[in-house]
């Protein structure tokens, strides 16, 4: 049996903020409940009160507006891996999407509980980290938006109130001859959490010099971080393997790996350099052939 | 924690029930006698509670029972019985594909729901559809077998 609790269940979202602002932090959000009723089973939470997000339709809509890609919370993730915004916007997050645990999960699981859960394993953060995205936050008082990289803390702590839900995350349209790519590494094929995970992004000019990079690290520090140092190698750089071995020796440096069930440290590191040398050289010929 | 009144759609059949909120699909379910829907891990790791849930599969673990008022629900047994099997049920057993029998009918309910998108998968297809089921009895060789041997018949 789960503990006790009461659930509300709102049909709209001017409800569901006004039961936050008078309930929180009490009231807690359930969106697939992937996470939470599993950590509700295992005593890791326990809320009193539940707020199902499930009847909150303005959540679940991706939409491509000014400019901008705009996914909303309740968005799940089998919606992503489907979407044709995605695939034709966005590529490296559906690519998060097709490896996200198992197909019964990702009928259930959204992008703003996984971002919400901040588990510095999460697959969606990376790819959302090298669009530049930021997600938008939304309580009775009003609606803000931060960048994620600012959103996301540590193990398991966000900057999300708790009156506060995460109603959609959003970035700008990506720039022609942008590419990206995305890996994790699991201790097997299917539903399997990051042992190590990397996300890259590159815009290029057309004298084929780097003009944007953006590199994102999972598993490897409390948080899902960027490689700045990395970040910075690249920047004005043609995509020549000497530039990609610099970046990637970089990225393992920019690591605080720990070891744990699902590895140790030092292997952490050293596939974090495979992995970002091997998916920069993957973008760089996607590049000069787009 | 009050109880309330919900009404779930199983298998064609209303069934009109008091639940308390922290009572799950799966509970629900098996309360009402699908006892076809088995309860493996109850963390959404093994897949042998998946249920059909307005077509789409889906851990009946983690959902709340309250969650799924008004929602359409399959379970295996709504697929087809001993005297008229559905196709993937009859490919299960011609094929060898159950030997303890306790993974099959989550297997099946994933297999129906790629049946339905997908009605000539690979064998690629099939893998990636099952990979939130778990067996530990048949190495999933027949499993895929079964699969296949239904997706043919139900073409023909």
């Amino acid at each position: 049996m789960l503990p006790e609790f009461n659930l509300l269940m709102p049909q709209t979202l001017p409800e569901a903020l006004e039961m936050l602002a008078e309930g929180a932090p009490e009231v807690v959000p359930l969106a697939g409940g992937t996470n939470l009723i599993v950590d509700m089973r295992s005593g890791r939470h326990r809320p009193s009160v539940l707020m199902s997000i499930a009847g909150l339709g303005e959540l679940r809509s991706i939409r491509r507006e000014d400019g901008h890609l705009t996914v909303g919370g309740g968005v799940t993730i089998a919606q992503v891996l489907e979407d044709p915004l995605i695939a034709q916007y966005a590529p490296v997050l559906r690519e998060a999407a097709v490896v996200f645990a198992n197909p019964l999960v990702r009928n259930q699981a959204t992008i703003g509980g996984n971002l919400v859960d901040g588990s510095p394993a999460a697959n969606m953060p990376l790819p959302l980290l090298v669009l530049d995205a930021e997600v938008e936050l939304a309580s009775k008082a009003g609606t803000r938006r931060i960048p994620l990289d600012d959103f996301l803390v540590g193990v398991r702590q966000t900057l999300r109130q708790p009156e506060e839900l995460l109603t959609a995350v959003r970035w700008p349209v990506p720039p022609p001859r942008s590419a990206g790519a995305f890996y994790k590494v699991g201790l097997r094929k299917s539903d399997a959490i990051a042992v190590v995970s990397v996300a890259v992004m590159v815009a290029c000019g057309e004298d084929g010099r780097c003009g944007r990079a953006r590199i994102a690290l999972g598993s490897v520090a409390p948080r899902v971080i960027h490689a700045r140092a990395a970040e910075g190698v690249l920047s004005g750089q043609p995509l020549t393997d000497e530039v990609i071995a610099e970046a990637a020796h970089l990225s393992a440096e920019a690591t605080r790996c720990i070891g744990d069930i699902r590895g140790s440290a030092g292997y952490r590191r050293r596939v974090v350099e495979v992995l970002v040398r091997r998916l920069l050289t993957e973008v760089a010929r996607n590049q000069v052939f787009s | 924690m009050q109880p309330k009144v919900v009404t779930l759609n199983v298998n064609g059949r209303q069934h009109h029930v008091s639940l308390a909120p922290n009572v799950t699909l799966l509970q629900a379910l098996r309360d009402l006698d699908y006892t076809d829907v088995k309860s493996g891990c109850e963390k959404g790791d093994c897949g042998a509670c998946a249920v059909l849930l307005d077509g789409k599969p889906v851990n009946s673990c983690l959902v709340l029972a309250w969650q799924a008022e008004g929602a359409e629900i399959i379970t295996n047994s709504g697929l087809g019985t001993i005297d008229n099997p559905h196709p993937l049920q009859e490919a299960f057993a011609d094929a060898g594909a159950a030997q303890c029998g306790y993974c099959t009918p989550g297997m099946i309910i994933s297999a129906k729901a790629l049946l339905d998108q997908n009605p000539n998968p690979t064998e690629d297809e099939i893998r990636e559809a099952i990979s939130g089921n778990l067996c530990r009895c048949t190495g999933y060789g027949q499993i895929i077998e079964a699969i296949q041997m239904a997706a043919e018949r139900m073409s023909e």
